[in-house]
């Protein structure tokens, strides 16, 4: 009889790693969407240009290519990172770069009467943004930011691939040691599962209470 | 290290064999993604309630778990219930299942979006299920589903990789196996990206075509 109690734990801790991993790898995704997305909106070229490329190239090569690089052909040119720190950084400049084109088109989707009443009570161009465009924006990209966070979490499952203890890594462990396959790779699809599941109920739920007090003021 | 020329013109014809299995993956699993796709969409139309249920939260439950996870389940716990696939073939049901959960939301998109007064239209001549659906719904349907549907195929060329870690031959591991030998990394990582890059970009170029061509889909 196997001791599943035992594995069951390994799984456990594996199902730390990979929320860690989505929970960091999230944060920079938030942060490059917003500088980049920002980016292609802003008024000199350079910074559009700067922000164009990093969307184009981060979404044009695929993650796992980008988990490799940063993995394996970093470490040439002096910089080495852990497997964490390589998974962090590769997922999250992946998903931000898909995010960063979800900032622009919910802050393009701002009507232009909005813009207008910021001129109107003479508001900078920050100050615009900051009060009056990005919490109706912030709104429509809410559910959006909900399915790139999914998809972040299905991507965490490559990094077992350069040797990060995640969920899918655990579940090929407990399959070399107990050579059962369809016990831990059902449990680990199970707990992806009801992980997405989480995510899609909390960024609703995000949604319903920033929808307050803006009734009426969204088309 | 230093970036040598002659080891990338040695190694080049290796990793033109994995471009053309990453190819063949990628069409192969178009061409079951659109057809899986199509099932479900169907099925979730159709008026038996468990049937449409069934289908919903399995298409629900496999765009929520990570491909990789999936393939892996393909490859090493079917052989268990006596289905042994080849790892191509494997590769490919994985890929075509896993975006038929996403292009069923395309068909859906599309078939919704065909105005009620053509349903309408339709019944008032007489016309029955089969001549409304061959006649009326799919010819207005189908075209501006078909930049929708090339969006989610060159995503899945972009996860082909993955295929890699159950034993496909194609770019990825080609250049892993080649980075393996010689020890050297950074030519062909960067290679594999280069060819992702131009082939994507390529892509989105035909991409940009067909959406002038047949429209943007709202959804």
């Amino acid at each position: 009889m196997t001791q599943w109690s035992g594995y069951f734990g390994l799984i456990l801790q594996g199902a730390l790693v990979t929320i860690e991993l989505t929970l960091m790898g999230s944060v920079l995704a938030l942060f490059m969407a917003f500088l980049a997305g920002m980016g292609r909106l802003s008024r000199f070229f350079v910074l559009r240009a700067l922000a164009t490329v990093y969307i184009e190239f981060f979404r044009g090569t695929s993650i796992f290519v980008q988990l490799f690089f940063a993995y394996f052909v970093l470490p040439f040119a002096g910089i080495s990172l852990t497997p964490l720190q390589a998974g962090v950084l590769a997922l999250g400049l992946n998903v931000g770069a898909y995010a960063a084109e979800v900032v622009r088109g919910a802050i393009q989707s701002i009507g232009r009467e909005q813009y207008e009443a910021c001129t109107a009570l003479n508001l900078g161009r920050l100050q615009g943004m900051r009060h009056v465009i990005l919490p109706q924006a912030l709104l429509v990209m809410l559910p959006t930011f909900g399915n790139n966070a999914i998809e972040l979490l299905k991507a965490t499952a490559v990094v077992s691939l350069i040797s990060l203890t995640d969920l899918t890594f655990q579940a090929q462990v407990v399959r070399a040691q107990t050579g059962n396959t369809m016990v831990p790779f059902t449990t680990i699809l199970i707990i992806y599962f009801i992980l997405a599941l989480l995510i899609s109920w909390g960024v609703r739920s995000l949604e319903r209470r920033m929808a307050r007090g803006l009734d009426g003021v969204r088309v | 290290m230093e970036w040598d020329w002659n080891f990338v013109w040695e190694i080049m014809p290796t990793l033109i064999q994995g471009v053309k299995i990453t190819i063949l993956a990628t069409l192969l699993g178009s061409v079951l993604a659109a057809i899986v796709g199509l099932g479900i969409a169907l099925a979730r139309r159709s008026p038996n309630r468990a049937l449409s249920r069934t289908v919903g939260f399995l298409a629900e439950f496999i765009r929520g778990t990570p491909l990789l996870v999936q393939l892996y389940f393909i490859f090493y716990v079917l052989p268990d219930i006596g289905i042994l696939l080849p790892p191509l073939v494997a590769g490919v049901i994985g890929l075509g299942l896993h975006y038929g959960t996403y292009t069923a939301e395309v068909y859906r998109a599309g078939i919704e979006n065909v105005p009620r007064g053509q349903w309408e239209a339709a019944k008032a001549c007489n016309l029955n299920a089969r001549q409304t659906w061959t006649h009326i719904i799919i010819p207005q349907a189908i075209p501006p589903m078909i930049p929708a549907l090339a969006n989610y195929f060159i995503a899945m060329f972009k996860e082909t990789p993955l295929l890699s870690a159950i034993t496909v031959l194609e770019l990825m591991n080609q250049a892993k196996s080649v980075a393996n030998t010689y020890y050297r990394y950074i030519e062909p990582i960067t290679l594999v990206g280069a060819f992702f890059l131009a082939i994507s970009l390529c892509s989105v170029v035909l991409l940009r075509r067909l959406e002038r061509r047949y429209g943007k889909i709202e959804r």
